[in-house]
């Protein structure tokens, strides 16, 4: 019977599709696992407090967050040197995210269940998410104006949400003058510095131009000193109030209401609090700059610049991808050069993407960047403007590299429009490049848009190549900004990919930024899954309609 | 507007006469059209040509020869001074200087020989100079030993200016140690033997005297509150051996270890950590029978000996330590100069390179790390007195007898790359035995660079194989199905759907592996090792009651669904695995695998290992090798499948008789696109290994490939160095092995393309 079902090959079938299940799964089970982690890092998780008791130390008390639980084996436990009172199976253990990192020196902290004597989510637990050492869970007891109590106790906290209202708009005001008009000034010094170099080089500093340098140089540094005033005034004000905490140990702390970004008090939200608090935790990640070292904070600047350098990218891979795909299909006769091309392209799709990084930063930044700094630029030397790793050079490596995805797509597309209609065109009396730009490329535009899609998809994704082309972990600012001539090409970008990797791997406090990679990972791998759903949609229909057409 | 169209045209057909420009104008851009888009089609070879070629042009310059080149020959300055013991140049090879035994300093110009500035050293009247030592020819500092036993340390510095814009260069004597002379022996013997190091805090002064003893003087600077310069302050010490026969003494520049040797070849290694207590450690014989010491220095960095016998041979010695701690000396290579005495060595200040002279005026240029000769040169005028190599090594005086100095100059970019050093194993200074190893760059100046590539070919063609190995059966058993066996209506969410893996970020999936997947293996090694048999296994056993299952409940599940039914019966196994593998390891591993692989084989265990990056990148390979064995397989032409079962054919039979033989080449270049991506592969490995270079074929260790090599070293190589170039050098062998690949498996695709047109 046995042998009999095995020589009918059925089990090595089902053995096939299990490898399809298998594969199934691992894709699910991925995307659902970076969801999960991802979604979850939004959520106003309750505030817990233990009451926790060691093997030998005192009973004391602890605040935070529960964030994960781990099952050890008991002969894993033992031999890792942990007692197990109750001789269970199991040791049982919780991760709780403490928070107070300048109290107690790290973010989380792992407890055993057995030494937990009660849990309870009391009301008044407060969490303040702070400008710096992260987040503080404990108690408000009052809020201080100029060093004087003004509220206490229950009214505390109605006070403090509207102070801290108070203190944020003048923050942001803060900033908002710190990068904007502080920044076009020195944006406007900076350039006055290369032209009066430039002239120098030329031989053309004279006191004319001398005195007029001056004379703007005074202005702008009028403007500054108006607007240093403005900002100094600001954070005198800002700097009034402070919030009185006890952290778990009851130890009274002083936090000034400046250093505060938010103040919550989840455990008193309902859920469509908390939903409602959800969703604008989703926004001010995606809005934000990042803090501490990126590990805290939002990811704006990285949507931005990865947003930027993709579509600077497929401005430059679609004309040439679209092209090379035109002479595949439409001029050239299918024969030996085509044969290599379609080799050449195969090998662009297939070189491995840090091959591309080196190119670019060698060919591109050095060799073009270098020669471009040497004749457009001899005022900036010794610093470089193009003749460094920055936004143009990574775009115009990219598109080098997805190239082949244009051209494939491209290709596909013109190969599944009917003769017939060239050969109408044709016979109507239009010429070739007529009948190409009338007919057949308004025909494949939705193949173009296809490759178009799939080629912004990849390299939003790819991170080795720039990370030697021009991504920083952290720009100090964005390559678009209201300076002239607005579109830097030159500045160093920061983007998605690169985040999570440089959070991820880099960053001194990794435990402490997971679930801010999970979320950056999540919008990317949302952004990415997304296009390519929006690409192989397109490629459906496409291909509907010209089957339609066929008939 | 649409109605208005046709008047129109109408009206351009008919003005004929009018259009005839018109229509010339429409010619004129067809060409253009038609020519523009011909050179955009060939830009894409194009494309990759420059990048294979600019890659080459980068790496091209460490595959050209050194070479060196006369450019001046002039009468010694100031011959009258004195012979010269000691030449030396500065930085910018413009200002050179000669010491000679009377006691003199005289500075020239390198170009012309045109003395710039005599110094006379302060030498006392009743005392002549018995012997010299220079302490390090990167540091500038000389030594001369007096016959009343005392010493005088100099040292020679420059000062740039830049008076109207142009360089100057102001040459002048120092006396680091004071400008009185030293008292070395206390008992007046002249010093006939000297060695000298100076450091920051303790100076050492070592020398062998008339009378044959060995004295050593050790300063340590006192800080003083009135004084900036501080004061020095000797201990003495006397080594207890037999002196006599000692002509070569190094101190090296840790003051630890002190060499002494003799003409006959007696090496003698003494240690002077404890300064009042010089200990002997060592003591052999480096030469063969009647051959002699002609000369010895140090290799930059003090840690190699060169030495230079009458045979025409340079060996380098250095102590090394084997795994039970033991120090020993060992010859590490040997160059063979010529066949007449070697003369005089000059270790490169920089890099690990020396220059040889021998008596007939041959020189060598060596690379100890590449163990090459770089350059061999005749120069005029007999036997050599003195020679010297610039600071950045390129260029060279050498005095000879005639009194002739001759100024060459030497292009030497990158002596340390050669085949061996880039392939073969090397035996580096302070290794116990030779070995590939990659560690490219280090704080210090006197580093020894160790460009050894093949370690990350290994690491990347193990990661490579581990991520095939979990791969490629996955990719081909779901392609087969879902090509062949699989309901239409299920095969077009399936294809796409892992076709979508592949659009994954591989950052992502490298993240993971590191920070979720890691410390999950770590935690459930059994588990995983169980899933391996135990999801099998289950589907096997489902398999087999399924045929038992009534017909009706059977065919409530059309034809080709099998994979989704599959499903629960997977995670079903998964979830076994992990629930089954602490009693696995209770029950065969003594509870934790880890401890009994270290135990038991004494296998460590990495957390981030070749298993996490062959799971993760195995992950990245299945949708690519998946889809284009899928298509191979979909489109084998359904006659002969049909002919296959029409025969009596089982669909397995037809299955691996009929379709998996005509699909065959398609499948190959699946799965050779599958390892050209694996190799290739740069975020994963980078995040997933921690990095290291090692050999090391476990699968619990870590491993760092070429890319991801690249991808750390890039940013920090300094543009055009030796270090840089060979990163190009990697990354040019990644571009042609994926070429080669890539070329490779397209080239059959089109081939089986032509095949099933003509089926």
């Amino acid at each position: 019977m046995m042998k009999a079902w095995f020589k009918s090959g059925s089990p090595w079938i089902w053995m096939t599709a299990g490898a399809v299940s298998l594969n199934l799964i691992l894709v699910v089970g991925l995307l659902l696992l970076i969801a999960v982690r991802g979604l979850g890092h939004f959520w106003p998780a309750d505030i817990i407090e233990y009451r926790y008791q060691d093997r030998d130390g005192p009973e004391s008390a602890i605040i935070g967050e529960a964030v994960a639980t781990s099952l050890l084996p008991a002969a894993q436990a033992r031999a890792a040197g942990h007692e197990l009172l109750d001789n269970g199976e199991y040791l049982v253990q919780h991760l709780v995210k403490t928070g107070n990192r300048d109290i107690l020196g790290s973010d989380f902290r792992w407890i055993q269940q057995q030494y937990i004597h009660g849990q309870s989510t009391p009301d008044d637990l407060i969490m303040v998410e702070r400008r710096e050492w992260g987040n503080f869970y404990g108690r408000l007891l009052a809020v201080k104006e100029d060093g004087a109590v003004i509220a206490q106790g229950e009214q505390a906290w109605q006070v403090a949400q509207q102070k801290l209202a108070t203190v944020l708009n003048q923050h942001d005001e803060i900033d908002s003058l710190q990068d904007h008009e502080v920044g076009a000034i020195n944006y406007e010094l900076e350039r006055l510095r290369l032209k009066q170099r430039g002239l120098e080089l030329k031989n053309a500093w004279n006191e004319a131009a001398k005195q007029e340098f001056a004379a703007q140089k005074q202005t702008y540094e009028k403007q500054y000193q108006v607007i240093q005033q403005q900002i100094g005034k600001l954070s005198k004000e800002s700097k009034r109030y402070s919030l009185v905490v006890a952290e778990a140990g009851n130890k009274e702390i002083t936090l000034p209401l400046n250093r505060v970004v938010k103040l919550t008090r989840p455990n008193t939200m309902s859920v469509l609090d908390k939903c409602i608090e959800y969703v604008g935790n989703f926004a001010t990640f995606v809005s934000d700059e990042p803090r501490e070292a990126n590990t805290e904070g939002g990811i704006f600047p990285a949507i931005f610049g990865t947003v930027l350098m993709v579509m600077l990218m497929a401005v430059v891979v679609t004309p040439f991808g679209v092209i090379a795909a035109v002479y595949l299909r439409e001029y050239a006769k299918q024969g030996f050069i085509t044969r290599v091309i379609r080799i050449a392209v195969n090998n662009l799709a297939g070189v491995p993407s840090i091959v591309y990084g080196v190119f670019g930063l060698g060919f591109f930044v050095y060799i073009i960047g270098g020669n471009i700094d040497r004749l457009f630029f001899p005022e900036a030397a010794p610093a470089p403007v193009f003749g460094t790793p920055g936004l143009l050079w990574a775009s115009l490596t990219l598109a080098l590299m997805t190239l082949p995805v244009v051209i494939v797509a491209t290709e596909e597309g013109l190969s599944r429009i009917p003769k017939s209609i060239r050969e109408g065109s044709l016979a109507l009396g239009a010429t070739k490049a007529e009948t190409l730009w009338r007919t057949v490329l308004p025909m494949a535009s939705p193949a173009i848009m296809t490759g178009l899609i799939l080629a912004v998809a990849r390299a939003a994704g790819e991170v080795a190549p720039l990370m030697l082309v021009g991504v920083v972990k952290l720009a100090p600012t964005l390559p678009l900004d209201g300076n002239f001539p607005y579109l830097h090409l030159d500045r160093k970008f920061m983007h998605l990919g690169f985040h999570i990797y440089d959070v991820g791997f880099q960053s001194p406090n990794v435990e402490a930024a997971r679930p801010l990679v999970y979320a950056t990972s999540l919008l990317l791998v949302m952004v990415i899954i997304g296009l390519n759903m929006f690409a192989i949609s397109i490629r459906n229909n496409l291909r509907e309609k010209y089957r339609a057409l066929e008939n | 507007m649409t109605e208005a169209h046709p008047t129109q045209a109408k009206a351009t057909l008919f003005q004929t006469a009018t259009s005839d420009r018109y229509q010339r104008w429409r010619l004129v851009k067809d060409k253009m059209v038609a020519r523009g888009v011909v050179a955009g089609g060939l830009s894409i070879i194009l494309a990759v040509v420059l990048i294979f070629f600019y890659l080459l042009y980068v790496v091209f310059p460490i595959l050209l020869p050194s070479h060196a080149e006369a450019v001046g020959r002039y009468d010694v300055p100031e011959q009258a001074l004195g012979n010269t013991v000691f030449l030396s140049m500065e930085e910018q090879n413009e200002v050179a200087v000669r010491f000679t035994d009377t006691g003199k300093a005289i500075f020239f110009s390198v170009t012309t020989g045109q003395p710039i500035r005599v110094d006379a050293l302060p030498i006392p009247e009743n005392a002549q100079i018995t012997s010299y030592a220079h302490g390090g020819v990167d540091k500038g500092v000389i030594a001369f030993g007096l016959s009343d036993g005392r010493a005088v340390v100099v040292k020679h510095d420059y000062k740039l200016s830049y008076p109207n814009g142009k360089r100057a260069i102001t040459p002048a004597i120092q006396y680091p140690l004071g400008a009185e002379p030293l008292v070395v022996d206390k008992q007046g013997q002249a010093l006939t033997k000297l060695a000298v190091k100076l450091g920051d805090k303790n100076s050492t002064l070592l020398a062998k005297t008339a009378d044959n003893r060995m004295v050593l003087s050790s300063l340590s600077k006192k800080e003083s509150l009135f004084d900036d310069e501080g004061s020095w302050e000797a201990t003495d010490s006397v080594i207890e051996m037999a002196a006599e026969d000692v002509d070569f003494i190094l101190l090296d520049k840790e003051l630890r270890n002190l060499y002494l040797a003799s003409r006959s070849g007696d090496l003698t290694v003494v240690d002077i950590l404890d300064k009042s207590k010089p200990e002997i450690k060592h003591k052999l014989n480096v030469l063969n029978q009647g051959v002699q010491i002609s000369s010895m220095e140090f290799l930059n960095g003090d840690i190699s000996l060169l030495i230079g016998d009458t045979s025409g041979v340079m060996a380098q010695w250095s102590m090394v330590r084997d795994q039970q701690n033991h120090f020993s000396i060992e010859k590490l290579r040997a160059f063979k100069v010529s066949d007449a005495p070697i003369i005089t060595i000059n270790p490169e200040q920089r890099r690990k390179g020396m220059l040889a002279a021998d008596a007939n005026g041959e020189i060598g240029i060596y690379s100890s790390t590449a163990e090459r000769e770089l350059i061999k040169e005749k120069i005029a005028g007999g036997k050599p007195v003195s020679v010297t190599l610039s600071p950045r090594a390129n260029a060279m005086l050498l005095q000879t007898e005639d009194g002739k100095i001759n100024h060459w100059t030497i292009e030497n970019e990158h002596p340390e790359v050669s085949w061996s050093s880039l392939w073969n194993k090397v035996w580096y200074e302070s290794y116990p035995k030779p070995d590939y190893i990659w560690q490219s760059s280090a704080a210090s100046n006197d580093f020894e660079p160790k460009m050894s590539l093949t370690p990350l070919v290994f690491g990347t063609l193990k990661a490579s194989f581990y991520a095939m190995l979990m791969g490629v059966p996955l990719a081909l058993f779901g392609a087969i199905y879902t090509g062949y066996f699989m309901a239409p209506s299920v095969r077009q969410y399936v294809k796409p759907g892992v076709e979508i893996m592949g659009a994954l970020p591989t950052v992502i999936l490298g993240f993971l592996a590191g920070l979720w997947l890691a410390p999950f293996v770590e935690a459930n090694l059994t588990g995983i090792f169980a899933l391996l048999m135990i999801v099998p296994l289950s589907v096997m056993v489902f398999a087999y009651f399924w045929q038992f299952l009534p017909e009706q409940a059977r065919h409530k599940i059309p034809d080709g669904w099998d994979a989704v039914v599959l499903i629960p019966v997977v995670i079903f196994g998964a979830w076994l695995s992990f629930q089954l593998s602490p009693s696995i390891e209770a029950l065969c591993f003594n509870g934790d695998l880890r401890t009994w692989m270290r135990e038991e084989f004494g296998i460590g265990y990495d957390q981030r290992n070749t298993l996490v990056v062959g799971l993760a990148m195995g992950f990245a390979v299945i949708p690519m090798i998946f889809s284009i064995a899928e298509d191979a397989i979909f489109s084998v032409p359904k006659h002969l499948t049909t002919g296959s079962l029409a025969l009596g054919a089982t669909p397995w039979q037809t299955m691996t008789k009929v379709v998996l033989l005509t699909a065959s080449p398609g499948i190959f270049s699946a799965i050779m696109i599958g390892f050209g991506r694996a190799v290739g592969e740069t975020m994963i490995v980078l995040m997933a290994t921690g990095n290291t270079a090692v050999m090391d074929l476990s699968i619990f260790q870590g491993l760092r490939t070429l890319s991801a090599n690249i991808a750390v070293e890039m940013p920090e190589s300094e543009v055009n160095s030796t270090h840089y170039r060979v990163l190009f050098l990697a990354a040019l062998v990644l571009f042609m092995f994926t070429f080669v690949v890539n070329t490779l498996a397209e080239v059959i695709r089109q081939n089986l393309r032509q095949k099933y047109s003509s089926l």
